[in-house]
């Protein structure tokens, strides 16, 4: 089954575009666990043709990761495996795992999710460069470090003479992904085998490493496997897409088909499921209700049947296969109805799930004439940088926050968006502290946090709650869901028998039974703990409710779901929002208002209808095309504005405008002009009825 | 989705049982547990209600019989001067029961509640806090108590057992204030800040609970070395005094003849060894009725979450980058339904 030869062999020429180059067939893998033995792979085929980029998407537990895992040989040794995976001609399942090492680094490129984990920590890259060159090639010490200096150039590394002696930790999140690009090139692979590669990235870094991603394709030909959970990147990307439900593919075709035609229950519903930052009017998004079956023993038929809305009998007996939709076609589902699907007669896809009626707001008064529920002026907080380890002393300032204003209505939601450093984090904070000495001044409900004591900071915690990103970390796994809704109610003196009452109406509110307040937070799934958390927040009828990254945990099908939750609680109780967010798209669902920070300050801010479809300021306009739509017709044709770099620290701003070093229009800018943005740090203009933005050139542009 | 119609029908539904009350339920599941706690009470009985009925008293005498092995008339056999030894363990049982039971838990409240409150608070309270800790570490004891030692002669056993867990909480204190250090970054304690919760109820609500495994084990181990570490005390003329003894004396005074006169020191030790055992197995089924992953305290009723929870499954969850990567996989078999939509 093996071809020792063939592995000693290195491949002379490169397989024709379009023949195949890795072929997986009935691939099925699993796991011994505590409940049984878990199948996480259960028969997965395809090919992956030369020079193409084949996604395999899925939402967490599908298996994707598994698979790429098992074509790596890179499974744990007690992982069962069977089938075939065949690079080429060679049969890789079996080898053994010297033979395999010989393979992935030259034959198959490997580019994971957090690249730390992947380069060693106590070498710098250069020399993991190099090593990876001489290993599979005859090369002297000198020619591969020529070579490895080649290879950081071509995945932009800037300066790679000064910066491949560094180590993984002095490069960005951004720059350590290149570097494992330039890794997984090295050897000019067949194959390169991205595994979430930009999963922990910010859009503009994101956007960046993809665009590293093609290159690196096009100089090196190779195929790329792609797994990713992210549909706008499958939509940019894939040539072809395979999608995975319960260990299984259960719709495959090319890109372009399976976004504009999807024919399986599951695909439909995990397009409408995608928050779109191109959707028009704020709508309700579309869940799949329920959560994904267990793999350990599954129910007969087909694994969707539970949520999926045109079940049948025959699906609760039957399993499908995975099918051509029309004879000889490339788009295959594993649905008995797909031939129903969008057919004359049949089933039509819009609305085959249930999109719950948006909830009416109270529309009523204008903004203006709302109270102000949170007003933030000039808020600032500079941490001191500190050096030396006996004795500190103060080298710099960190300007987390460095002038922050903004205010929230009531009955509204504030978005506040930026990517990792921004100081949005930092911002929230500094408000939840209520703390009373601070540079700047804070007001929740027109009282102004600095005045209060002690005891009126008690009573305004009541009014200002919180729901963080981890559903997991923010609730104590060690008390029953039932003490942690009634802790608040606790707080604030409210006695036994109110408890009792107010724990089961507060877990209806959320879509929860009375009965879970016995359970403890880890037997239920990540959706259902975040609406605990938000339970936890609404106990004590609060005015504002700050929500750290609610959803970005969460898989899209289930993040629906949630987002629909807090748009309903908002129009029931008249609820105002503070959302941080990083992710554009969930914002456009979800907030009336939007503020984009960046380097400590607010660059833009107005009504999200108007900031989107005509950003004013450089970085917002970056940020929005950076975001991949998913759908393919319109990604081909969007032209990416790519920001050069990472952002500079935040102890060490650039002076005048702090987006100077990034920002595209000012390399535009005649001499003359861009002078002003070296010394003249802009303030906010207004633009227009509730839009603003600190730019001194600022004019709209459309980038969606 | 938020209107369950299955849920709306039901009347005033059973009030939930709180955390006290589940640990509680969770602890009497655990059948060895609740040996050590029959062990415990059989030895507190054994310790005070025999002795009453017992031919021979603790301090007489049988010069009859001088260091003989155990027989008819002495269970246990007879010390050097022909002190039955079975009334002389019983006599030692009670003392050590009482240090042990009370003083071991004690030591290990006194580490917590100093560790947490340095590692919570921070800044002042910790230097202080750690400065007085170093300070508790590097002065011998001996050197203290020769100095207290006249001023405190004649306290009573509770100011004894005080003493003694005073010089033993040091270490753990210290183990404690770093994993508050972490727990105190975590989002739930978070969350109870910001809703107002007072400092000293998030460190027993949430801080200790999440540190109990390293604290039960330590209060466990701690029962064992308080009852010989006090014969150390008696040195100084502190707590038990000749003709009165506890394990840790019976057993310091058998040791050197424990190849000549065996039974001197084994059956003291014995007994110690039994107190020993059924503290851990009361400590073991207190840490699994704390944790709600542990598998022996679950209900065997109520069916286990089916969470594919192999070493593989976790380790290719944590290998990713939080942030975006949805953890939703967990499939709880008890609570399939997302939303619970009717
Ligand atoms: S086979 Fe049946 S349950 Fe499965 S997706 Fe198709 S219609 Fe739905
Ligand atoms: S002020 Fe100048 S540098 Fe700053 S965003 Fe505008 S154009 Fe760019």
């Amino acid at each position: 089954m093996t071809h020792p030869t063939a592995v000693l062999g290195v491949p002379t020429s490169r397989p024709a575009a379009g023949s195949p180059v890795l072929t997986v067939s009935d691939l099925r893998v699993s796991f011994p666990g505590e409940a049984g033995r878990v199948h996480a792979v259960r028969g997965v085929d395809f090919t992956l043709h030369a020079g193409e980029t084949l996604a395999v998407v899925g939402e967490s537990g599908s298996g994707k990761s598994v698979t790429a895992t098992a074509v790596l040989g890179l499974l744990p040794d007690d992982a069962e495996v069977s089938g075939s995976v065949r690079l080429g001609d060679r049969e890789l399942l079996g080898l053994s795992d010297r033979r395999m090492s010989a393979i992935r680094g030259r034959d198959i490129g490997m580019v994971f999710q957090d690249p730390l984990s992947a380069l060693t920590p106590v070498f710098s890259v250069g020399t993991q460069l190099v090593e990876a060159l001489r290993i599979h090639q005859d090369l002297t010490a000198a020619q591969a470090r020529e070579r490895a200096l080649e290879l950081l150039d071509l995945v932009g590394i800037p300066d790679p003479r000064r910066r491949v002696d560094a180590f993984p930790h002095e490069f960005s999140g951004g720059m350590r992904q290149r570097a494992m690009i330039a890794m997984a090139i090295a050897n000019d692979p067949e194959v390169i085998i991205a595994d979430e590669p930009t999963t922990a990235l910010d859009v503009t870094i994101q956007a960046q490493v993809l665009e590293v991603l093609r290159k690196a394709q096009e100089v090196t030909g190779a195929a790329i496997l792609m797994i990713t959970h992210d549909l706008g990147v499958v939509a940019g990307m894939a040539d072809r897409v395979v999608v995975m439900y319960a260990g299984k593919p259960v719709e495959t075709g090319t890109a372009d088909e399976l976004f504009a035609t999807p024919r399986m229950p599951y695909t439909i519903g995990l397009l409408g499921s995608v928050p779109r930052l191109d959707a028009g009017d704020r709508t309700a998004l579309t869940p799949i209700e329920g959560t994904p079956p267990s793999m350990v023993d599954l129910p007969a038929g087909c694994p969707f049947a539970a949520r999926c809305p045109v079940a049948v009998d025959r699906c609760r007996t039957e399993e499908p296969a995975l099918r051509a939709v029309t004879t000889g076609a490339a788009h295959a589902t594993a649905c008995h109805r797909a031939q129903e699907i969008d057919a004359p007669g049949g089933i039509p896809s819009p609305g085959m799930f249930p999109t719950p009626a948006s909830p009416r707001r109270p529309g009523g008064l204008p903004r203006a004439e709302r109270p102000e529920v949170l007003r933030v002026t000039n808020l600032t907080k500079h941490f001191p940088l500190l050096r030396g380890s006996v004795f500190k002393h103060r080298v710099g300032t960190v300007r987390a926050v460095d002038g922050v204003d903004f205010d929230i209505r009531e009955g509204e939601t504030l978005a506040l968006v930026g990517e990792s450093g921004c100081g949005k984090t930092t911002t929230m904070l500094q408000i939840l502290d209520l703390a009373g000495r601070r540079a700047g001044s804070v007001a929740v409900l027109g009282k102004d946090v600095g005045r209060l004591d002690g005891r009126g900071r008690r009573e305004l915690r009541r009014d200002l709650q919180v729901v963080f990103q981890d559903p997991m970390a923010s609730l104590d796994s060690r008390m029953p869901v039932g003490d942690i809704l009634a802790e608040p109610l606790r707080t604030h003196g409210w006695d036994r028998a109110r408890i009792a009452g107010r724990v089961p109406e507060l877990l209806r509110l959320v879509g929860l039974l009375p009965e879970h307040a016995e359970r403890y937070p880890a037997e239920f799934s990540g959706g259902q703990r975040q609406r605990i958390g938000i339970a936890r927040a609404l106990a004590l009828d609060p005015k504002l409710i700050v929500l750290d990254e609610p959803v970005s945990a969460l898989d899209v099908s289930i993040q629906a779901g949630v987002i629909n939750l807090l748009d309903e609680l908002q129009a029931e109780l008249g609820l105002s929002y503070l959302f941080i967010a990083h992710d554009l798209s969930v914002i456009r669902h979800i907030a009336d208002r939007v503020a984009v920070m960046y380097l400590g300050r607010i660059v833009e801010a107005g009504d999200v209808e108007d900031v989107f479809a005509r950003p004013a300021h450089p970085y917002t306009q970056a940020l929005l095309s950076a975001v991949p739509l998913p759908d393919p017709r319109k990604e081909r044709q969007r032209r990416r504005i790519i920001l050069q770099g990472d952002l500079p620290s935040p102890a060490d701003t650039p002076s005048g405008c702090r987006f100077r070093t990034r920002c595209p229009k000012y390399r535009d800018l005649a001499p003359a002009e861009s002078g002003r943005c070296d010394t003249e740090d802009p303030a906010a203009g207004v633009l227009g009825e509730d839009h603003s933005a600190a730019c001194h050139f600022a004019a709209a542009l459309e980038v969606l | 989705m938020t209107t369950p119609a299955s849920a709306t029908g039901t009347a005033a539904p059973p009030r939930s049982r709180s955390r006290g009350a589940l640990v509680l339920v969770r602890f009497a599941r655990n059948r060895l547990a609740l040996v050590g706690i029959a062990l415990v009470v059989a030895l507190v009985l054994l310790a005070y209600a025999v002795p009453p009925f017992l031919h021979w008293t603790y301090h007489d005498n049988d010069f009859a019989s001088l260091d003989t092995g155990p027989g008819a008339a002495h269970w246990f056999g007879t010390t050097h001067s022909g002190q039955d030894l079975f009334a002389l363990t019983l006599r030692g049982l009670q003392k050590s029961l009482v240090v042990g039971l009370v003083g071991g838990p004690l030591t290990t409240l006194i580490a917590a509640v100093v560790g947490a409150s340095a590692g919570y608070f921070g800044g002042w309270t910790d230097r202080v806090l750690m400065w007085f800790l170093d300070l508790m570490l590097v002065i011998p004891a001996f050197l203290l108590l020769a100095v207290l030692s006249p001023a405190f002669q004649h306290g009573t056993w509770l100011f004894f057992v005080i003493l003694l867990a005073a010089f033993g909480w040091m270490i753990t204190g210290r183990v404690v204030r770093s994993m508050t250090q972490t727990l105190r970054e975590r989002e739930y304690v978070l969350a109870a800040r910001y809703m107002g919760v007072h400092p000293l109820v998030v460190i027993f609500r949430h801080i200790l609970p999440n540190a109990a495994s390293i604290l039960i084990i330590d209060a466990t181990v701690q029962v064992g070395a308080i009852v010989l570490g006090e014969t150390s005390l008696s040195y100084f003329g502190f707590g038990i005094q000749a003709p009165d003894v506890s394990l840790g004396t019976l057993i310091a005074a058998g040791t050197p003849d424990a190849n000549t006169s065996p039974w001197l020191f084994f059956f003291p030790a014995a007994f110690l060894v039994l107190i020993g055992l059924s503290v851990a197995f009361i400590g073991d089924g207190l840490r699994d009725a704390f944790d709600p992953t542990a598998r022996g305290a679950k209900s065997r009723r109520r069916a286990r979450p089916a969470v594919p929870r192999s070493r593989h499954a976790r380790t290719a969850r944590t290998a990713r980058n939080p942030r975006r990567k949805p953890t939703a996989a967990v499939v709880p078999a008890a609570a399939t339904q997302e939303g619970v939509t009717p």
